[in-house]
C-alpha cells in the first residue's frame, strides 16, 4: 500500500470557528447563560418538516420528514425564559454582543455593513425551539496575519447558539434550553492551501485574537471549529464539524486529506473499469425469504427483528468495495458509515464475503438470483421496512458518486482525529428575514468606537503580562488564556503575594483538582480573592490553599472560613506543634543519630503528612531542624 | 415583483435611474463586489440604502454613498413550481374552511423572504397533509385581515356567509381567524346564528405557519377531529391548550378570552375547563351542557356599534360618560371593580344615562367570577340607578352582545330582556 504524502494532494482548508461571547446574557433576551442539571420545566413539541422549494428528490430529507420525532425540552427558569420556549417573540438585539462583534470585525479589518438583517435559518432537528436559528451577517472581507501571511476572512456573523442535546433514542429527542440563545460569533476564513500544521496555527492565532478581547468565554465547548476540506480532482468540499481542540484539528485535517485522496484514487480506478450504472428497478432484489437458512448471527437477528434483506447488484464492480488505496480507506467502509444515518448497523459486500457467518451457500443463492457475471459485485442491506428503501436510494447514489466525485457531505470529527459520516450535505440554506426584529442600523459613531477599541494583539498582551508581573512565557500564556486573567490582576494588585505563585494556583492547582472530578464552579472568584487575602496577612499557610480549594470544590464547604474549619486547617497551636514534633523526634531518635541532618527529609515527610496546611511548611522546617540539631548536639 | 416596495426618495430614484426592479439579480461594485438579488425594504426605513440578498442567503443593507457602480446580471434558472396533485377522498366527511386572515395558513418564498397567505385547498393540503386523511376540505377566502383590523362589518360578512351554508351537508365549518380578536367574532356568531346546526370552530395560530414550530397544523388537525367527532353544535374557539404540541382545547365561543400576548395556550375558558379537548384522535367532552339554549336555528344578523365599554378605574373622569352620551351611544357596558362596582363620583352621570334610556350593564374587570351587586352598599346604589348586573358574562362578550341586542330590538326594555337571556352559554348557570 503506498504511503500517503500530504504535499501532493492539493489540500485546501476553509476554517470556520464559532466562539461564544461572554456578555453574561443571551442574544435576544436577558437570561444569563447558566448551565445546570436541574430542570423544573418540561414540555414537548413536534417540528414539522418544511417543504423544499426546489422539489428535488433528496432521500435524506424525505427520510428526516418520515422520522417525525417528538422533541422534549427541559428548561431551568434561571437560564431561560419564554423566548427560549418559543412562547414569546425575541427582544431587541443585545447591545453588548453587538458592540463586541463590531470590535472583532474591526480587528480583522472586515467591511461592516451599514444595515444588518437578522435572518431565520431553518433547522428542524429540534435544536432550536422556533424551528430556525437566528443569524445575521455583520461583515465581509478582511484578514488575519499568521506567520507573515495574510489569511483572508470570508464573513463574520453574529448568531444564537443551539439547545444542548441530552438524549436521542428511538422516536424521542431531548434537549435542554440553557445554551439556546447564547451569542456566538462565527468567523469563516477563505480556504487556504497548506499543511495541517499551518491550519492549526491559523486556528490558534484566530482563537488568540478573540481571547485578546477578554470578552469571550473559555472552557470546553466555548469554541467550536469546523473545517471545509477539499483536494485536487476531488470535486467536492467536505464539512467536518465538532473539532474542539487544536491537536485534534491537525489530525483531522490530515485524516480527511488522506480519505479524500483515497476516494480520488477510487474514482480513477472506477473510471478505468467497465462500470456503467445501477438501475433501481432491475438491480435491487429481495432475499428475506431466500436467506432464512443463513447461519450468520447478524442475519438471524435481523430476521428475528422482522427486518427485510435486500441486495443491490452492481455490474462490473468486483473489487471496488474492498479496494483500499490507503490504510482504512475503502468504499465499503464509507457505505457502512452512510447507512448509520438511517439507523442501520452496516452492510455486507461481495469483496469481503464469505465472512460474518455468511457462507458460500448463501453467496451462491444471491449469485444465482442476480445472475451475476465474474466481474460483478453486490451489496446486502438488512433493515426495517420503513427505512430500507431510503437507505438503498442513498447507497445507490453513493455508488454512482464513487466513480465521479468526492461527495460533499457533513462529517463529524472523532476524539482520535478521524472523521465519520454524519449527514448528507444540507440543501441550499433555507434563510428568510427574521421579521420580528427590525434591521440593525450601524452608525458611524459605533464604527469609530469599534475601531478605537481594537484590543492589543495576543503577543503584545503576553509580553506586557510577563514584564509587569515577572512571569515566565508558559505561565503568562496560561493565565492570559484562562478565565481567571482579570481575577489574577486584581489579586496581585491588591495583595502582597508572589504573582508566579498566584498564577500557578489559578492555572495548575485548580485545573488539577478539576481533572480529579471536582467542580470549579463551586469556587467563586470572591472566595479565591479571600483566600489570598488571608495568605497575604499570614493567617494561612501556602500549602493550605490547595486543601481549602479542594474542600470547596468537593462541595463540603461554601466559603473559605467554612473550609478552614472543615479541613482542620490552622488548628494546631504553637505548644501543640512543639509537643507533636517532640514526639516524632523521640520516636525516631535512632534514625537521627544515624543520618544526622539528612534525617530532615524523611522526618519532614512524616510531619507534613500530619500537619500539611495546618502550619506553614517553612515554620515546621525551621523548628524541626532546630530540634534535630538539638538532639545531635546533646548526644 | 415589479413594485418598489419600501423604497422611497433617493433609493427609489437610484433604482429607477439604473432600471433595476426588486427581485432582479445585480452586481454591485463598492468597497468589495457584491452579487445578489435586490430585496424589498421594510416600511419606515430610510431612503439611503439598498437591500441585497447574497448568494449565501443573508440579506444586507448597502449605503448608496458606498456604491460605485451597479449592473444587472442574467437571471438564474427559473424556479420549478412543483404542482402537487391533491386527491380528495370522496368518501370522507366534508369540512368547509373559511379564511378571514391571520397567520394560520401562510407560506414563505425563500428567494424573496416574503410570507404570503395560503389561499387554496391545494396549498393548505401540502402544508397540512394530515387533513386530507380525515376530511374532504373545501377552502374559501372571505377576506384577508389581521384580526386587530377586524370590525363589526366583518362579523356581519362572516355571519351572512355562514347563513348561506346552514343547510349544506358540511359536517363542520372551520373559520381561520387572527387570534387578537377571535373571541369577539366567536361571540357575535354565537348570538347572530343561535341554533346553527353545523358545529363551527374558529382556529388561529400564535406562531405563523411558515415556521416549522408553528402551532397552526395541530390546531387545524385538532379542530377537524373535533368537528367530526363532537356530535353537537355550537361556536367554538380551538387552540393549543398549553405549550406542548399535544392537547388541543375547544372552548365555548362565549366563555373564552385571549389571556396571554404570545403563548400557544393563550386562549382560556374563563372560570372552567375547556368544553372539549382533543389528544391525538381522542375527543374528551368536559362540558355536557348544550352550547345553544334553543334548538331551532334563528338567524338574527344585525348589530349597532354605538356601545361603549367603560373600564372603571380610580380617577376615571365622570365627564367622559357625559361625552359618551353626547355622541349618542345607546348602551354602556361597565367593567367595574370587584363584584361590580364603580366609584361614587360616577353616580350623577350614571343616573343621567339611565334617565336617557341608555342600557347600562355591569361586568367585572376581574374577568373571572360573578357580578353580585346586592352585597355592598355601592352595588345597591348602582342597582338603584338602573344598572343591570350581567352575571358572569365576560366584558368583551357583553359588549358584543349589547351591539347585537341593539341591532335586534326597539326599546331599552327589549335590550335588557335580551341581555339577561342566556342564548349561547354566555352566562354560566
Amino acid at each position: 500500500m503506498p504511503e500517503f504524502s500530504i504535499k501532493d494532494v492539493g489540500l485546501k482548508v476553509g476554517l470556520e470557528i464559532h466562539q461564544q461571547l461572554d456578555t453574561n446574557k443571551k442574544l435576544f433576551c436577558n437570561c444569563p447563560p447558566i448551565e445546570s442539571d436541574e430542570y423544573t420545566i418540561k414540555f414537548q413539541r413536534k417540528l414539522r418538516a418544511v417543504k423544499s422549494e426546489l422539489g428535488e428528490y433528496d432521500p435524506a430529507a424525505l427520510f428526516e420528514k418520515s422520522k417525525s420525532k417528538i422533541i422534549i425540552y427541559y428548561a431551568n427558569p434561571q437560564s431561560s425564559c419564554l423566548v427560549e420556549q418559543d412562547e414569546e417573540p425575541p427582544h431587541n438585539l443585545d447591545e453588548d454582543a453587538k458592540k463586541l462583534v463590531l470590535v472583532i470585525a474591526s480587528s480583522l479589518r472586515s467591511n461592516i455593513f451599514s444595515e444588518i438583517y437578522p435572518m431565520r435559518k431553518t433547522v428542524i432537528d429540534g435544536s432550536n425551539t422556533t424551528g430556525f436559528q437566528r443569524t445575521m451577517l455583520v461583515s465581509q472581507g478582511g484578514f488575519i496575519e499568521v506567520d507573515n501571511e495574510k489569511i483572508g476572512v470570508q464573513s463574520i456573523c453574529l448568531e444564537e447558539d443551539a439547545a444542548k442535546l441530552l438524549r436521542d433514542k428511538g422516536s424521542i429527542r431531548e434537549y435542554s434550553l440553557d445554551r439556546l440563545g447564547v451569542p456566538l460569533v462565527e468567523i469563516a476564513l477563505e480556504p487556504v492551501e497548506g499543511e495541517p500544521k499551518k491550519i492549526k496555527n491559523i486556528a490558534l492565532s484566530l482563537g488568540r485574537l478573540l481571547r485578546s478581547t477578554k470578552k469571550v468565554t473559555r472552557g470546553i465547548g466555548s469554541i467550536r471549529q469546523d473545517v471545509n476540506v477539499s483536494v485536487n480532482n476531488g470535486g467536492g468540499v467536505v464539512e467536518v464539524k465538532g473539532v474542539q481542540q487544536l491537536d485534534q484539528l491537525e489530525k483531522v485535517v490530515e485524516f480527511e486529506a488522506k480519505r479524500q485522496h483515497g476516494l480520488v484514487k477510487i474514482i480513477e480506478k472506477i473510471k478505468n473499469s467497465n462500470f456503467k450504472d445501477i438501475s433501481k428497478e432491475n438491480d435491487v432484489f429481495e432475499i428475506t425469504d431466500e436467506w432464512k437458512q443463513c447461519k450468520s448471527k447478524i442475519v438471524q437477528k435481523a430476521l428475528n427483528d422482522n427486518f427485510r434483506i435486500k441486495v443491490i447488484h452492481v455490474k462490473n464492480f468486483a473489487g471496488m468495495f474492498g479496494y483500499s488505496p490507503y490504510n482504512g480507506i475503502r468504499l465499503g467502509k464509507e457505505i457502512g458509515q452512510l447507512v448509520k444515518f438511517f439507523g442501520i448497523g452496516g452492510v455486507f459486500h461481495s469483496d469481503e464475503l464469505p465472512n460474518y457467518g455468511i457462507e458460500e451457500e448463501d453467496i451462491s443463492i444471491v449469485k444465482n438470483l442476480l445472475k451475476t457475471k465474474e466481474n460483478d459485485a453486490f451489496l446486502i442491506i438488512a433493515a426495517p421496512t420503513d427505512k430500507i428503501d431510503f437507505a438503498i436510494d442513498s447507497v445507490i447514489n453513493r455508488i454512482r458518486d464513487a466513480g465521479r466525485i468526492v461527495p460533499s457531505e457533513t462529517r463529524l470529527a472523532t476524539q482520535t482525529g478521524e472523521t465519520v459520516f454524519l449527514r448528507p450535505r444540507p440543501g441550499a440554506s433555507r434563510m428568510y428575514p427574521e421579521t420580528d426584529i427590525p434591521p440593525i442600523i450601524i452608525t458611524q459613531k459605533e464604527l469609530d468606537y469599534a475601531k478605537n477599541n481594537i484590543p492589543k494583539s495576543w503577543d503584545e498582551s503576553i509580553t506586557e503580562l510577563r514584564n509587569k508581573y515577572n512571569l515566565n512565557q508558559q505561565l503568562a500564556e496560561q493565565i492570559f488564556d484562562s478565565k481567571y486573567i482579570e481575577l489574577f490582576e486584581k489579586i496581585v494588585q491588591r495583595i502582597k503575594v508572589n504573582p508566579t505563585f498566584v498564577a500557578s494556583i489559578l492555572c495548575s492547582t485548580i485545573i488539577n483538582l478539576e481533572r480529579n472530578g471536582l467542580n470549579a464552579q463551586l469556587l467563586s472568584n470572591n472566595e479565591i480573592l479571600k483566600s489570598f487575602e488571608l495568605l497575604g496577612n499570614g493567617k494561612i499557610a501556602k500549602e493550605s490553599i490547595e486543601m481549602i480549594y479542594e474542600n470547596i470544590m468537593a462541595g463540603k464547604s461554601r466559603t473559605i472560613e467554612e473550609a478552614i474549619k472543615n479541613a482542620s486547617i490552622n488548628t494546631v497551636k504553637q505548644d501543640e506543634l512543639d509537643q507533636m514534633l517532640e514526639k516524632i523526634i523521640e520516636n525516631n531518635k535512632n534514625m537521627i543519630k544515624n543520618q544526622k541532618e539528612r534525617a530532615m527529609g524523611p522526618l519532614m515527610g512524616i510531619v507534613m503528612k500530619e500537619l500539611r496546611g495546618k502550619v506553614s511548611g517553612e515554620v515546621i522546617n525551621k523548628l524541626l531542624l532546630l530540634k534535630i540539631r538539638n538532639v545531635l548536639e546533646n548526644n | 415583483m415589479s413594485d418598489y416596495r419600501g423604497y422611497s426618495g433617493k433609493s427609489l430614484e437610484y433604482l429607477k435611474n439604473n432600471n433595476i426592479n426588486i427581485g432582479e439579480s445585480v452586481k454591485i461594485f463598492a468597497d468589495i463586489t457584491y452579487s445578489g438579488i435586490i430585496m424589498p425594504r421594510y416600511e419606515h426605513s430610510d431612503d439611503k440604502h439598498l437591500v441585497l440578498k447574497l448568494k449565501s442567503g443573508y440579506n444586507i443593507g448597502l449605503g448608496l454613498e458606498k456604491i460605485k457602480k451597479i449592473e444587472k446580471e442574467n437571471s438564474d434558472k427559473k424556479k420549478i413550481e412543483h404542482k402537487v396533485e391533491y386527491k380528495k377522498k370522496i368518501s370522507l366527511p366534508k369540512i368547509l374552511l373559511l379564511s378571514t386572515g391571520g397567520t394560520i395558513a401562510s407560506k414563505v418564498d425563500y428567494r424573496t423572504g416574503a410570507v404570503t397567505p395560503i389561499l387554496t385547498a391545494e396549498e393548505l393540503n401540502s402544508s397540512v397533509p394530515e387533513l386530507a386523511e380525515i376530511a374532504n376540505i373545501d377552502a374559501e377566502v372571505l377576506f384577508s385581515e389581521y384580526s386587530e383590523n377586524i370590525m363589526p362589518e366583518h362579523w356581519l360578512k362572516i355571519a351572512n356567509k355562514l347563513n348561506e351554508y346552514c343547510k349544506s351537508n358540511y359536517s363542520g365549518i372551520i373559520i381561520a381567524h387572527g387570534t387578537d380578536t377571535m373571541h369577539y367574532t366567536s361571540s357575535f356568531l354565537s348570538f347572530a346564528l343561535s341554533g346553527y346546526p353545523i358545529p363551527i370552530a374558529l382556529v388561529g395560530s400564535q406562531r405563523s405557519s411558515d415556521r416549522a414550530s408553528s402551532d397552526a397544523a395541530l390546531n387545524l388537525i385538532g379542530a377537524t377531529r373535533f368537528l367530526l367527532g363532537c356530535k353537537t353544535n355550537g361556536v367554538y374557539v380551538v387552540m393549543h391548550q398549553d405549550k406542548n404540541d399535544e392537547t388541543v382545547a375547544c372552548h365555548f365561543g362565549t366563555r373564552v378570552r385571549k389571556n396571554h400576548t404570545s403563548k400557544r395556550g393563550a386562549f382560556q375558558t374563563i372560570g372552567d375547563v375547556p368544553a372539549f379537548i382533543v389528544i391525538n384522535d381522542e375527543i374528551k367532552r368536559n362540558n355536557l351542557k348544550n352550547f345553544f339554549k334553543k334548538k331551532e336555528y334563528e338567524a338574527k344578523i344585525n348589530l349597532k356599534t354605538n356601545v361603549a365599554l367603560v373600564k372603571y378605574h380610580p380617577g376615571y373622569d365622570p365627564n367622559l360618560l357625559e361625552k359618551i352620551l353626547e355622541m349618542n351611544y345607546q348602551a354602556i357596558i361597565f367593567e367595574g371593580t370587584g363584584l361590580g362596582h364603580i366609584g361614587k363620583a360616577m353616580y350623577e352621570k350614571v343616573k343621567k344615562a339611565g334617565k336617557r334610556g341608555i342600557f347600562l350593564g355591569m361586568t367585572s374587570q376581574c374577568v373571572e367570577g360573578r357580578v353580585r351587586m346586592t352585597v355592598y352598599e355601592s352595588g345597591r346604589d348602582l342597582l338603584n340607578l338602573g344598572i343591570t348586573p350581567l352575571e358572569d358574562m365576560i366584558p368583551e362578550v357583553a359588549l358584543v352582545k349589547a351591539m347585537w341586542a341593539l341591532g335586534n330590538s326597539n326599546s331599552v326594555d327589549e335590550v335588557k330582556k335580551i341581555m339577561l337571556e342566556n342564548i349561547a352559554s354566555e352566562i354560566s348557570n
